[in-house]
């Protein structure tokens, strides 16, 4: 959307994360991320599958704890803070998950209401009156009543956003927002983020893979790298800078090439290596057709 | 088995954090949900209770009654039923069919909403899982299951009665009197004392297996069949262990 660069310093920043590395088992999945969050951004997170973002962002929303480094948001440690004060600090900040995470078994409006119930003193009057137009800000008036089980993809995602922003939070976190959706859907869960967030002045932090999303909403993002930069980040700057970046899995990236340094083909390789006994010109290889004779 | 040992504990830990030393710290337990759970986990396992119970007194008369008969002593089939109601097969029955009607419920919905991401997002909204969804379904659990006990210890009585008065022709007051004279207050007490500690270890077993879901859909169906099985070796093995305790 906004392809110029921010002016980073006169802004505070809202996230510092320093050197993070969180290792499962061996396998480390960050290794030395480093990236600052500055206030009214909406900071994108991209990469392929497994490359670590959705862990980063657990990380970020201080449900997982990494193996070192740093995560400061609003000025405040989080990795070494307690259970208290990381209760107090996520009152600050709304969250919209991947799959919505709506309550099963509350309604969309008991959904969006929880926030509202549990963390303020508001009568329930004022309650309903909030959640009825944060419903309609997401076009959902008239289906308050009904369960997420009764409501579709695109709905759920909404629903979701509203329950997301029922305390205006300075600080809003979202997980692959559209994934699953139709280019339709896509555009309309981008914009109502983009005009809800901005409306009250909200820093998003978003982490996606679709493309369309990231050039659409972000105005500054970061690319995490699979395979040899597993966990690395390969790429950071504004819209224009990623779409200019020399970096070959950047433009592999953006372009969708199946081909090329980004792409995980080492199961292709096997494949054709040891069970079609092809080598990389395609011609079969002479142990595979000596292995075929009787 | 080790990692579900911990995960156990760490839950029983949390859990008596949330239930004796949060409510001084302002953060009360949730009496709406209590109650719901409650309903769901008690009131609903009434009619099938009642039906085990009942079928179970009728049995457990028969059975003596064809035994008792041989040495002219059926006058005892009164307290035997009671007495095997009251400080076994009440608490046991009862805690089984807890187990496979609602400890099995607790863990597929606590692992649904994992595997959905609805824990998190409680985490994230600073709602405490502890508070929202295992405190109210362990005090429900610990409530009504030695109530339900005490539900069929009445119906399985009632059972037993049927076959008393209208196959061995004993008036009302006889059964009555007789089922009374063969168990003692402590019986009754020991046998609520029994279901409560089933009742602890059903909910606590269910909610762990179900908070500790991975895997999906598939996860969810394992880790119910595995707190189904747990539970139902936990509350023999503790059965026995009372049983031994108390009266042997």
């Amino acid at each position: 959307m906004s392809d110029t660069t921010p002016d980073l310093t006169t802004r505070e920043p809202i996230i510092e994360v320093d050197s993070l590395v969180r290792h499962f088992g061996s396998q480390k999945v960050l290794n030395g991320v480093s990236f600052k969050v500055y206030e009214g951004d909406t900071f994108v997170i991209m990469g392929g599958s497994g490359c670590g973002k959705s862990t980063l962002l657990r990380h970020l929303i201080g449900t997982e704890k990494p193996t070192s480094g740093s995560i400061k948001i609003f000025g405040q440690e989080i990795t070494t803070m307690n259970e208290d004060a990381m209760r107090k600090l996520r009152g600050r900040y709304g969250m919209l998950f991947q799959s919505g995470a709506l309550l099963q078994s509350l309604t969309v409006a008991e959904n969006v209401a929880l926030p509202l119930n549990e963390h303020t003193q508001l009568d329930t009057g004022l309650i309903d009156t909030v959640v009825k137009m944060k419903l309609e800000q997401v076009g959902l008036t008239g289906h308050g009543h009904k369960k997420p089980s009764e409501i579709s993809g695109g709905m759920k995602k909404r629903a979701a956003l509203a329950r997301a922003l029922a305390l205006d939070p300075p600080l809003v976190f979202s997980d692959e927002p559209t994934a699953g959706l139709d280019p339709i859907m896509t555009a309309v869960v981008d914009e109502l983020t983009q005009r809800l967030t901005q409306k009250i002045g909200a820093t998003v932090v978003v982490v996606t893979h679709d493309m369309n999303s990231v050039f659409r909403i972000g105005t500054r993002i970061i690319m995490l790298g699979t395979g040899p930069n597993q966990g690395r980040i390969i790429a950071s700057g504004t819209p224009a800078e990623i779409r200019a970046h020399p970096h070959p899995a950047v433009q592999q990236f953006i372009n969708g090439d199946p081909q090329g340094d980004g792409s995980d083909d080492s199961g292709e390789v096997l494949y054709r290596e040891t069970l079609l006994g092809l080598n990389e010109t395609g011609m079969y290889s002479r142990s595979a057709i000596q292995s075929s004779k009787p | 088995m080790t990692e579900a040992f911990r995960q156990y504990f760490e839950l029983c830990g949390s859990l008596l954090y949330w239930l004796f030393v949060a409510p001084f710290r302002g953060r009360g337990w949730r009496i709406g949900h209590t109650f719901a759970q409650i309903v769901r986990i008690g009131v609903h396992a009434v009619p099938m209770s009642a039906l085990t119970a009942l079928t179970i007194g009728v049995v457990l008369a028969m059975q003596s009654a064809a035994q008792l008969a041989k040495l002219g002593a059926t006058a005892f089939v009164p307290g035997l039923v009671s007495s095997s109601l009251i400080r076994e097969l009440a608490p046991l029955v009862t805690a089984v069919i807890v187990i496979g009607r609602s400890g099995s419920s607790v863990t597929a919905e606590l692992g649904t909403m994992k595997v959905s991401e609805e824990i998190e997002a409680l985490e994230v909204m600073a709602i405490p899982p502890m508070s929202w969804l295992i405190v109210p379904r362990f005090l429900a659990m610990v409530i009504m299951l030695p109530l339900l006990t005490v539900f069929s210890i009445y119906v399985g009585l009632a059972g037993g009665w049927l076959i008393g008065h209208y196959s061995l022709h004993m008036s009302t007051a006889f059964f009555v009197t007789h089922a009374l004279q063969h168990v003692a207050l402590s019986d009754i007490g020991i046998g609520l004392l029994k279901s409560g500690v089933f009742g602890v270890l059903i909910v606590t077993i269910a909610c762990s297996i179900g908070l500790n879901v991975s895997g999906g859909a598939e996860g969810v169906g394992l880790a119910t069949t595995r707190s189904v099985v747990v539970s139902l070796l936990s509350v023999f093995i503790a059965n026995a262990l009372l049983t031994a305790l108390f009266f042997f």
